[in-house]
């Protein structure tokens, strides 16, 4: 919560002008790259289509960081290897296309060029430069499908040092942070394992099995969309919130009570 | 008396309040200090309320008690109602037990608040006080008779008797001490301990006598190494066999990090890792937590209990926070079917450091070992 | 409404006269049952957490009934779908048992919980009107050090406590318990394995806490809470500075039966604010956290708050280790663990204990007290205070440094350097600051005893200034102000042949006369009487309407 309303009084009106600019001149570009060609084409070409409007994309909204290739520049990386999953992590999450530098890219709303589509087409268009993890299927990340008991065993042993035993996110060195993963989807999450974004590490497919990453998100998934039974949850961070509730709460109730108890009037003559 | 219209509950710092206006003339502005004392009023001190308000006052309070009988009433229908087993349930039965409570002892509690404040007098009695210390007279009579039972007793007298008793009690005070000896249960001298703690499970062999495997945490799988070949992944590790021993696992555990060649810097002792993959221990040197978080970018370990920061890519040497040492980095390699195995156990006791540990990295070195 | 009682019904005597006949409480009772009851709001603080107390040991008691403190490892078959055939500890599975499946039994965890963290938090604030007012002093020295031993017991009540549902945010507190317990010195290993009954974490650690937990210390803390109240009692209670209140009485309401009727009422507060806690509030989701294991940490593990201090202390820490006697020899010191570890507790905890004695050997003051003091009235050891204040306050918020980065956006790093300065300058500065204000403070009740109080009405003179008139305080206020008493000094004068009193000589005796000078006297004298004509105010009759208005 304190994230979202941090970044609104963010100086983001800056950079949200600048990246409306670009995607105006993204749309432009695409409006023009896209009225060259007959549409009908590019429905029936499928892939082969994605791959060359994920490039004309790439090229308009990424290459001035991630160079025209994707070989990388001062400023990003290559990302020739990373696979559609990194792509569509990262543009579905609103981080990329990044709007200002800093210890790491937030989570934030999509910008305006970004949709499905989009995504779809410049995850094809990376996957067709250096192959990589591909976006998991609809079932292979279905939480109802997975154990969340077994699940919560590796979540706990591979997760939670960073992200807590909820979820619900933590700090990392110099500025960097685990996010909280409630507004992850359970593909997002997939992705994310297979993929390292960031500062995260990689659990790739062959030591955590698709299935146990699957196994994981029932677990995520089941805890995060639980009711709280004991009340309100204090944004599952633990004692520090108890303490604080303990203290504003408990202590200034008990307080007034006791200042109430005590309390003399000055009588009126 | 009228100590009752005293604001010393107040904050100290308060300074009346202003009035705007000019005040009735001879009326002290700040209060009644001495109010009228009340009708009919037969002790001082005692200011009996006014019936008026009090009658008013019964009201309240007969409201108040009265929620409160209803919630109890309700606290024990909800316990009947409301079952438990699901969080789901048990919240709702939660929430229902725990707001009757909540209205009942509240609604006591305002009722009385009301009653006292209301309907019993106010009071401002004065009680004396005495020096706590008791007078001379007694204390001299006290000192004599205790002079005198000494005497009596011939504790002062008789040397022997006094010497023998506190030769007694001497071993006598050790018999509680004496009897905690074994709350230690590992049945060994205590000179032993800090052999105990300088060895894992790492050192040991499997029943057919080889090195142990090294599985992953949660779901037991021995690791292939060429299947732990995304640069930037990590894993926690556990010793083959010892998966749900916690006392093994205090000490074993692993992170299992896969880097690239070129990321590996000096601190990382070359003939212990298997292409690009280095095992540390887990246990913070600091005081114990498995210190896990690991950004892949960066190559720090972060031990989220008191932040201590070590650089995986040079020997988990300590670059922030209270640790003292590195993360103690276990010798591995691959068996013949390409699994990961440990060559050995660590060279320096893992975890936290005891007085009896030594500077065990230079020991280490000395040995001829990298560390 | 009938009226009112002539003589004691029957229900009542026939009883009383038989327990009278046995146990001769006439006596006791008739001293006792008017016993007088100062009222001030701040004196109900230390009954928080004796009402917690209370319900601390309702709702343990209730736990006990299904908790089952063993290191078995069973699989879980319970209700909570995410744990289904887990592996964990039977103390853990009963702990779910509790939350899930006992009726009550979850508003219970969390009231016992909750219970504990406003315990101690009484205590403290309890501690903290007492230092300031004073209250501690003859002949209340022995129930102040009876209070520093219940609050350091409470700790380990907690720490016990706090471990026992052996879940994995526990279980990292128990690990760094460990951590500290094997790092003392020489004895480090032996107190580990003999706690721990082996190695960490054994299979014995939760049993013996549990014991610890439900019998031994708050047997102790019993005890030592009848003996706090047994001399609260006997030695009565202090009052704030007022009218007729003097260090020969007490000032209040009588025990039977207005005080008596406050004390339950303020009991059924605390139940009633424990119980809104417990049913609103969620704390401790066990279920959340998972069952323990040494192989596993979460982000943000954190102790109860009052416990944060001694993280946020280890957590600011630089990485000091000695080996005092080389390679391959015992002798290592993990400074960055014991120091920490030991001497903020240290601090805190001694220096309260030795506080009277010191304040007492500071200003020789051995008489009685039982006015307590305005804060501002003894400016140096209110600023002592709020430097230690400062010092637990930055530790303790340096113990969540980690939520205050994640959640604020600050770099972990920086906290904590910032901390390792602020953790020296803080303290100094809370002194300076604070003792400034309390002379302030002071000067503004000179001014309200030597002017009086603005009145709001404004005179025109005959010249055509306006001033406004200044009105005495009302004499209960001024009483309040003129409760205070300058702290007592040493005779530090030398005498004719330049040499000083006895018990002033030498470094420590020179010490000693120095801070004595420092520490007492009267920082701003109040005048004696309405500061009529005695200053550089021309008092301005008002007209003989009101001869006691002051004007400016």
């Amino acid at each position: 919560m304190i994230r979202i309303t941090a970044w609104r009084r963010h100086p983001l009106a800056r950079y949200a002008v600048l990246i409306l600019a670009l995607a105006l001149v993204g749309m432009v570009y695409a409006a023009f790259v896209q009225a060259g060609k007959p549409a009908d084409a590019a429905m029936a070409a499928g892939k082969v289509d994605d791959v060359a409007e994920g490039k004309s994309l790439f090229v308009a909204h990424c290459a001035s960081c991630h160079g025209l290739n994707a070989e990388g520049t001062n400023t990003a990386p290559s990302i020739v290897g990373v696979g559609a999953a990194a792509v569509d992590f990262q543009m579905s999450t609103g981080r990329m296309p990044a709007a200002n530098p800093g210890p790491q890219a937030p989570r934030k709303p999509l910008a305006r060029w970004v949709d499905e589509n989009a995504i779809r087409q410049v995850s094809a268009y990376v996957q067709s430069l250096g192959g990589g993890p591909q976006v998991p299927g609809a079932e292979q990340v279905d939480p109802k499908l997975g154990d969340a008991g077994r699940g919560g065993e590796l979540f706990r042993a591979n997760c939670i040092q960073c992200h807590n035993w909820a979820g619900s996110g933590g700090a990392l060195t110099q500025g960097k942070y685990a996010p909280n993963l409630n507004a992850s989807s359970p593909t997002q999450i997939y992705e994310a394992m297979v993929t390292g974004p960031q500062a995260m590490p990689v659990f790739n497919d062959t030591t955590i099995t698709p299935q146990e990453k699957r196994d994981m998100i029932a677990y995520i998934v089941q805890v995060r969309e639980q009711k709280d039974p004991g009340g309100f949850g204090l944004g599952r961070i633990g004692p520090v919130t108890e303490g604080i509730v303990a203290w504003v709460v408990g202590m200034v109730a008990l307080v007034l009570a006791a200042i109430w108890i005590t309390a003399k009037k000055r009588q009126k003559s | 008396m009228t100590d009752n219209e005293h604001e010393i509950e107040q904050p100290d710092e308060r300074v009346p309040k202003r009035v705007i206006g000019t005040p009735a003339p001879g009326t002290p502005m700040l209060g009644q200090a001495e109010a009228a004392e009340a009708a009919g009023q037969d002790v001082p001190g005692v200011t009996l309320q006014d019936e008026a308000k009090a009658r008013k006052a019964e009201k309240i309070v007969a409201l108040c008690f009265t929620i409160t009988f209803l919630a109890a009433i309700a606290f024990i229908i909800s316990y009947v109602v409301f079952q438990v087993g699901t969080p789901d349930s048990t919240g709702v039965s939660n929430l229902a037990l725990g707001g009757s409570l909540t209205v009942a002892v509240l609604g006591l509690a305002i009722g009385i608040v009301v009653w006292v404040r209301m309907i019993m007098p106010k009071y401002s009695l004065i009680q004396e006080r005495h020096e706590m210390a008791s007078d001379e007279p007694d204390r001299e009579v006290v000192a004599d008779t205790f002079v005198q039972g000494a005497n009596e007793s011939g504790f002062v007298k008789r040397k022997l008797l006094r010497r023998t008793l506190l030769l007694a009690a001497a071993p006598l005070g050790l018999v509680p001490l004496v009897l905690l000896r074994d709350l230690d249960n590992s049945n060994m001298p205590g000179a032993k301990f800090n052999k105990l703690l300088r060895h894992t499970v790492w050192g040991e062999k499997t029943k057919e006598g080889k090195p142990l495997r090294l599985v992953v945490e949660g779901t037991g799988q021995p690791i292939r190494a060429a299947d732990f070949n995304s640069p930037g992944g990590i894993l926690s590790v556990v010793p083959e066999g010892y998966e749900h021993d916690l006392n093994a696992l205090a000490k074993a555990t692993l992170i299992l990090i896969k880097f690239r060649p070129e990321e590996i810097k000096g601190g990382v002792n070359q003939n212990w890792i298997h292409d690009g993959i280095v095992a540390y221990s887990k246990i913070c040197t600091h005081v114990g937590c498995p210190a896990a978080l690991y950004e892949q970018n960066t190559h720090h370990i972060l031990c989220p209990c008191h932040q201590s920061t070590f650089d995986a890519a040079d020997g988990a040497k300590v670059i922030f926070g209270p640790a003292a040492r590195p993360l103690p980095q276990l010798p591995i390699t691959v068996d013949d079917q390409g699994y990961l195995i440990a060559k050995g156990d660590f060279d320096v006791p893992v975890g936290p450091s005891y007085w009896e540990r030594g500077d065990a990295e230079a020991e280490a070195r000395m040995k001829g070992g990298q560390a | 409404m009938s009226g009112e009682l002539n003589t004691v019904p029957k229900g009542v005597a026939g009883p009383s006269t038989w327990l009278d006949d046995r146990l001769g409480g006439a006596n006791f009772l008739k001293r006792n049952l008017r016993k007088i009851f100062p009222d001030h709001w701040s004196f109900l603080l230390g009954e928080i957490a004796l009402y917690s107390f209370v319900i601390l040991l309702l709702t343990g008691t209730f736990l006990t009934l299904w908790f089952n403190p063993s290191m078995t490892e069973v699989v879980y078959n319970g209700p909570y779908a995410p744990l289904k055939g887990v592996m964990m500890s039977e103390a853990y599975a009963s702990a779910l048992e509790i939350s899930f499946e006992v009726r009550g039994g979850l508003l219970m965890r969390q009231m016992h919980h909750w219970a504990a963290l406003l315990f101690v938090a009484g205590m403290t604030v309890h501690m903290l009107r007492v230092f300031f007012t004073g209250a501690y002093r003859k002949p209340r020295e022995i129930n102040w050090l009876i209070g520093v031993l219940l609050l350091s017991l409470a700790l380990v009540e907690g720490l016990t406590g706090y471990s026992l549902p052996d879940d994995l945010l526990s279980g990292a507190g128990l690990r760094i318990t460990e951590g500290v317990a094997i790092s003392l010195p020489l004895v480090g290993t032996y107190i580990t394995f003999f706690l721990f009954g082996g190695e960490y974490p054994g299979t014995d650690i939760i049993p013996r806490f549990y014991s610890l937990h439900i019998l031994l210390i708050p047997g102790i803390l019993l005890a030592l809470i009848s003996a706090h109240m047994v001399l609260m009692w006997v030695q009565k209670h202090t009052q704030m500075p007022g009218k007729s209140r003097t260090n020969t009485n007490v000032v209040g309401a009588p025990f039977y039966p207005a005080f008596m009727a406050k004390a339950g009422a303020y009991f059924l507060f605390t139940l009633g604010v424990i119980a809104g806690l417990a049913t609103v509030a969620q704390i401790n989701p066990i279920w959340l956290f998972g069952p323990y294991t040494p192989a596993d940490i979460s982000a943000g593990s954190q102790p109860d708050w009052y416990m944060g201090f001694l993280e946020g202390s280890l957590r600011i820490m630089p990485p000091w280790e000695w080996n005092l006697f080389g390679t391959a020899h015992a002798g290592t010191l993990p400074l960055s663990v014991i120091i920490p570890a030991l001497v903020p507790l240290g601090i805190v905890m001694t220096g309260l204990a030795l506080y009277p004695f010191l304040e007492q050997w500071v200003t020789g003051d051995r008489r009685e007290h039982h006015v307590a003091d305005r804060p501002r009235n003894n400016p140096h050891r209110t600023s002592i205070g709020m430097s230690g204040i400062t010092f637990y306050g930055l530790l303790w918020l340096l113990g969540a440094n980690d939520e205050i980065a994640a959640n604020f956006h600050i770099s972990l790093n920086w906290t904590t350097y910032i901390g390792r300065v602020l953790i020296f300058v803080g303290p100094a500065l809370a002194y300076l600051i604070t003792y400034r204000v309390c002379l302030g403070l002071q000067r503004s009740d000179a001014a309200v005893i030597s002017h009086g109080v603005e009145s709001g009405v404004i005179k025109r003179l005959p010249h055509g200034e306006f001033i406004e008139v200044h009105t005495p305080p009302a004499d209960d206020i001024e009483a309040h102000m003129r409760g205070k008493q300058p702290v007592l000094m040493h005779p530090v004068r030398e005498d004719a042949a330049g040499i000083p009193p006895k018990g002033m000589r030498g470094p420590l005796g020179k010490l000693r006369a120095r801070m004595s000078r420092a520490y007492g006297g009267e920082k701003i004298p109040l005048d004696e009487g309405h500061g009529h004509g005695e200053d550089e105010h021309a008092a301005i009759g008002s007209g003989g309407d009101d001869d006691r208005s002051l004007t400016h």
